[in-house]
């Protein structure tokens, strides 16, 4: 009986309107199956798949996914929890815009207001700020993770420079975003990153003043900043998203660790996306919100003086995550620290799907053990010779030198020390070709990390070099 | 025109006229595309553009700063309202310093007592002449130009010049 009955009920509801009698009960159930034509609880695994293919949301995810790229290990979830991190920012961003006014005389006061006077405004604008910050961490945790399994071979190729794009999008956005809370930590971070694109040769200047929109940090930088804070970038964000995700699901879902001998193999190693996956992306996602609103709740967003541009602070600094710029320009050359230094980096970051092997095995961390010793061994050496590099540089000149000391001489350094440990690592370890690349991707990155930790942390009054407790 | 077309059901049996026709157009095609989108992208540059601000007229760029004796040999004076310092060198004459370090765009305080340009951010030093005793700034604090008129010093805010070394005519005396 009780199973007849609704399908009775549904045979009538699809028949056409309500019929001479049917109550609001009926009409409600009518709606209701309007919106949702099945169940939406599955008892079956025949249910789950059909839920998956005939529901909005889910028919965006695949109906059954690989079972071993399901633990947690294998991505640490980076990639969703980023996309939870930009739908937070969204929605704080959009009640921050409520309040918010892109004028140099009332922003400052607009966003004490929120902090202040709105309710929760701190709270909110907390959760906007952590999102942030947090999000440019786990981005690049994610490419750590894209390249470090090798997911960015065959059919992920091009979505390696998608990903780049992303990644581009975001500290664009995070960078336009500090300059409008018009606080000196604003003001005067955004006059140093500016600053650094005059010293490009020929187009330093122009460059500059499109960035600033003017001569000098004005109204007209803080009505572009705005404009593409809250406009350009989220439309390319989405735009990029979209492709990016795409691409994921053309190519299969993330990058396959392969078989171990005797584990089953193709579409007997697959899994039900739900509730399989869906499952842990909704528990991972759950626990981003709640550590960012925690965050948010006990340290908040830091809102320091109002902008005052005849008194710069000190020391004034880049945002964090183009401090290793700004100490890259204590030492070298500027054409070179600003210029070819972050050109050849970018280019080879960009390009390297097409710059290694694209038939190599790919899918576990670190590719093989080789690589993972050979990728140790990278990361060590940087960590050591980094802050040696650092410190002599400090000792020996007083300064930036000229174009040979500053630029070419550690600009050969640099390729010596790249070239060196990919034919180190190919000859004394045995490595192949992409597990050379990886120890040499893996010596820029750390030598970099360590350069924005030393320019974050050990950078006091007038630059010099501090401990982080003297700051 | 017509009839060519018409003869041959597909491309492959109209060859030579046929082929060359469709190549053409398909050219036109592209080059219409690129024109509209240089077009678009010229409309989208020009509202990026740097501007000038809006009062564009030249009164309103010239700094007065006052009679000559108002500032004693070997002396700066900070004008916060134009970003810029009156210097006077012990020689007497007049240069007067933009306010924005060379190194990375931070504000230099005059300090009366080391009587130097200290930049808070990187430590950048300059002497009364605006040029570099301290680095890493590249080269020295950039200057407009100064004229005296009935005994008046006038600076002319429009014209930012940068230079690599000081040099004594850059100073102006009455």
């Amino acid at each position: 009986m009780a199973a007849v009955q609704p399908a009775r009920k549904a045979a009538t509801v699809s028949e056409g309107g309500p019929r001479h009698g049917a109550g609001p009960r009926q009409w409600f159930e009518r709606v209701w199956r309007s919106i949702f034509p099945r169940p939406l609880q599955a008892r079956t695994d025949r249910e789950r798949a059909a839920l998956t293919r005939f529901t909005f949301l889910l028919h965006l995810r695949p109906v059954m996914v690989p079972a071993r790229t399901l633990p947690w290990t294998h991505t640490f979830g980076l990639g969703g929890s980023s996309l939870v991190l930009i739908t937070l920012l969204a929605a704080t961003g959009i009640l921050n815009q409520l309040v918010y006014q892109p004028v140099p005389g009332v922003a400052y006061d607009s966003v004490v207001s929120i902090q202040d006077q709105v309710p929760f405004g701190a709270l909110v604008r907390g959760v906007h700020w952590w999102s942030a910050n947090l999000l440019v961490v786990v981005l690049l945790l994610h490419v750590a993770r894209v390249f470090l399994t090798g997911g960015y071979h065959g059919a992920r190729q091009f979505n390696w420079v998608i990903g780049c794009g992303l990644l581009a999008a975001v500290l664009a956005n995070n960078f336009t975003g500090y300059l409008l809370p018009w606080d000196q930590l604003a003001y005067w971070a955004v006059t140093i990153s500016t600053a650094m694109l005059a010293y490009l040769p020929l187009v330093g200047d122009t460059l500059q003043q499109v960035a600033r929109g003017g001569p000098e940090i004005g109204t007209q930088t803080l009505v572009s900043f705005y404009t593409i804070h809250t406009t350009i970038v989220p439309v390319a964000l989405i735009v990029l998203m979209g492709f990016h995700f795409w691409r994921v699901r053309r190519a299969g879902g993330v990058v396959e660790p392969p078989a171990a001998p005797g584990e089953a193999e193709g579409d007997e190693a697959k899994r039900l996306f739900l509730p399989d996956l869906l499952l842990r992306e909704v528990v991972q996602a759950l626990v981003i919100v709640a550590v960012v609103v925690v965050l948010a709740a006990l340290f908040g967003a830091p809102l320091d003086e109002r902008a005052n541009p005849g008194m710069s602070t000190n020391p004034a600094k880049a945002p964090w995550y183009f401090m290793g710029f700004q100490e890259l320009l204590i030492h070298l050359h500027p054409t070179f620290a600003v210029l070819v230094f972050p050109l050849l980096a970018g280019i080879g970051f960009l390009l390297l799907p097409y710059l290694t092997a694209d038939d190599e095995p790919a899918g576990r961390w670190f590719l093989s053990p080789t690589g993972r010793r050979t990728a140790t061994l990278a990361a060590v050496a940087a960590l050591m010779v980094t802050p040696l590099l650092v410190i002599a540089d400090e000792l020996l000149s007083g300064g930036p030198s000229g174009l040979i000391g500053g630029g070419v001489l550690p600009l050969a350094l640099a390729a010596g020390a790249a070239a060196g440990s990919f034919v180190l690592a190919r000859r004394r370890y045995g490595a192949s070709v992409n597990e050379a690349v990886q120890a040499v991707v893996i010596l820029v990155a750390v030598a970099f990390a360590v350069l924005t930790l030393i320019g974050v942390w050990f950078r006091g009054e007038g630059m010099a070099l501090v401990w982080p407790w003297q700051r | 025109m017509m009839t060519t077309t018409s003869d041959g059901a597909s491309a492959t049996t109209a060859a030579g006229a046929g082929t060359s026709r469709r190549r053409v157009l398909s050219w036109l095609w592209w080059g219409l595309g690129l024109a509209a989108a240089g077009e678009l992208a010229w409309i989208a540059l020009s509202f990026v553009r740097p501007r000038r601000g809006s009062g564009a007229d030249e009164e309103s760029h010239i700094f007065v700063a006052g009679p000559i004796d108002d500032f004693a040999p070997g002396t700066v004076t900070a004008f916060p309202a134009g970003s810029f310092y009156l210097a006077r060198l012990p020689s007497g004459g007049f240069l007067a310093l933009d306010r924005t370090c060379t190194h990375l765009g931070c504000t230099v305080p005059w300090n009366a007592d080391t009587g130097r340009f200290d930049c808070p951010c990187h430590a950048s030093a300059f002497d009364i002449t605006g040029a570099v005793v301290g680095p890493p700034a590249p080269r020295p604090l950039d200057r407009y130009p100064v004229r005296i008129e009935n005994g008046i010093v006038k600076v002319d805010l429009r014209t930012k010049l940068r230079r690599t070394a000081f040099e004594p005519s850059q100073a102006v005396s009455s």
